[in-house]
């Protein structure tokens, strides 16, 4: 555990030393803020029920950003050389960065907050539904980060990390809507895959265990498939 | 503290390790000696644990390389080629990470970081961020981090590729330093490095080894016989056929040499034919000037074993 600690800590320092946190941060509050402000005018309704939506979408474009550089750039400089040849298991590397980008990931929606603020000063909003949401977009936040470390796992490139980590997570997200299309066991699967059923529970206020064993199972296979991928190196 | 048995290592369809079986005893400077794509970095990378072999065995430190590996990461300092190290981060806090990543105890990192930076020289960069250093710094800071954990063996690939000649000679002398209090394993194409710094080299050529042995071992060894090179004064062709009358001489070649003769002689044992020829010329009162042993470098050397395998492969072919 204090090998995750150790890299958890140079992942999270490397995150500001380099602009990409400050970039994506700001990037994504100035979008969320323009949209929260969109939805409010046209709801006209002390909650975040549109925004939220807006806000899922931009996370779908900015989590590989944060996670894009994770494995591709150690890989690139050779420096995963020198980490798995000290004494640290591949579990540990990967879960420490795990951590650090769920973390900055945390820090990213914090700010929000400031939504909720606005609205309970100028009104009187639920926060039920919006306690459940903030839980589900964390939930949401460790699949999607996981999805984005696995690919930065496959190549050596943080461009193409960021890209497909992007392309995979809008699959994920529009898979959900496929399953309208019809019934049966395959669009079950569907939408049982697809994130955007599961997270919209999380909007209305529900907290399902369905739902959060989706997310947490998910995450975790993702994890261990990267563990494997990490540890290829032996056997490929 | 290194014993390596048949390892091979086979990629899609060449072995870029095959079977090859040396040991490294404590306290020794081994050289890795070949040309590019030899199998030095493979080995070494196996010895690391960065990568399992394809068959056969490897102990590092007494610990098996397959199946305690973590145990042999504790106790090895590799320097891969190409020194990687992370270029955002500040001398002393990159050091601090890895010493933390190798288990060191909190109360002995600052101690030990600052043992680290005296023995590479590097106390006045400390707080620079390593992405700005020059390649020299950055290699020290690379071989900092090899040393931050006291290892008991020290693997450094190519530690002195791409420096300047002070730098060079610099890095040199403080792993020669290094090898009073650790076991080093270390692969280079330079030559004369292997002869200053190494207690005993390893050539190894298309995955194999080619020559094991000391540096002066070896160039005893493929010296075969004794070569000579005498200046005499006199009528060449005469003085050519009265050496080719000694029977310890296998050939004799010359040429002209401003107003005397470079003479080459070749011996046909291991027998020193220096008396012999010197006997020989004043029998017949030529006037000597120099006669000298041709030593041969380690670079022939190398040359020569590695090259010897594909002459012959393209004679028989």
């Amino acid at each position: 555990m204090r090998n995750v600690t150790t890299i958890f800590q140079r992942e999270i320092l490397s995150y500001f030393y380099s602009p990409i946190a400050y970039v994506v941060i700001s990037v994504f509050l100035i979008a969320s803020g323009f949209f929260f402000a969109g939805n409010l005018q046209f709801w006209q309704e002390a909650s975040l029920k549109g925004s939220l939506d807006s806000i899922q979408f931009f996370l779908l474009l900015l989590t590989p950003v944060i996670t894009m550089k994770l494995f591709a750039d150690e890989s690139k400089s050779g420096t995963m050389e020198t980490l798995m040849t000290s004494p640290v298991t591949d579990f540990d590397v990967v879960f420490g960065k795990f951590l650090a980008a769920l973390s900055l990931y945390t820090v990213m929606i914090l700010p929000t907050w400031i939504y909720v603020l606005f609205l309970s000063i100028f009104g009187n909003p639920d926060f039920g539904p919006i306690f459940s949401s903030y839980i589900g977009l964390l939930l949401m936040g460790g699949l999607f980060v996981s999805i984005g470390l696995l690919v930065s796992s496959l190549t050596k490139n943080q461009v193409v990390a960021a890209v497909i980590g992007i392309v995979a997570l809008i699959i994920l997200w529009v898979v959900g809507f496929l399953s309208t299309y019809g019934d049966g066991w395959f669009y079950e699967t569907l939408r049982y895959i697809g994130t955007y059923d599961h997270w919209s529970s999380f909007t209305k206020g529900i907290v399902d265990t369905r739902d959060v064993i989706y997310y947490l199972s998910f995450t975790a296979l993702l994890l261990f498939i990267t563990v494997r991928n990490v540890e290829s190196r032996k056997w490929r | 503290m290194i014993k390596v048995k048949n390892l091979v290592k086979r990629y899609v369809n060449v072995n870029a390790v095959d079977n090859i079986s040396f040991d490294v005893e404590e306290n020794e400077i081994v050289g890795l000696l070949g040309p590019n794509g030899a199998g030095k970095t493979t080995t070494m990378r196996i010895l690391t644990c960065f990568m399992p072999a394809t068959a056969g065995s490897a102990t590092v430190a007494g610990y098996d390389v397959f199946t305690d590996s973590l145990n042999v990461r504790q106790e090895i300092g590799y320097l891969p080629e190409n020194v990687p190290l992370y270029l955002d981060m500040r001398v002393k806090e990159y050091l601090m990470f890895r010493s933390k990543l190798k288990n060191i105890p909190r109360r002995e990192r600052r101690k030990k970081i600052e043992y680290c930076l005296e023995m590479t020289g590097i106390t006045d960069v400390q707080n620079q961020i390593i992405g700005t250093l020059s390649k020299g710094y950055k290699q020290r800071v690379g071989l900092a981090d090899t040393l931050v954990h006291d290892p008991k063996i020290l693997i450094l690939d190519e530690p002195t590729i791409g420096l300047d000649p002070n730098q060079i000679r610099q890095i040199r002398s403080v792993i020669k330093s290094l090898g009073q209090k650790h076991t080093v394993l270390l692969s280079t194409h330079i030559l004369p490095e292997v002869e200053m710094v190494c207690d005993r080299v390893m050539i190894i050529d298309k995955g194999k080894i080619v020559a094991m042995d000391t540096p002066a071992n070896l160039m005893r060894q493929l010296k075969t016989g004794s070569n000579l090179v005498l200046e005499i004064r006199g009528d060449g062709e005469k003085i050519k056929r009265s050496l080719s009358g000694i029977d310890t001489v296998q050939s004799v070649s010359y040429r002209k040499k401003d107003d005397a003769n470079e003479f080459y002689i070749d011996g046909n044992g291991e027998k020193d034919i220096r008396e012999d020829v010197f006997n020989c010329i004043v029998k017949d009162n030529y006037i000597l000037r120099e006669m000298r042993r041709q030593t041969i470098t380690l670079e022939e050397i190398f040359h020569q074993v590695t090259t010897k395998e594909t002459e012959e492969e393209t004679a028989s072919a």
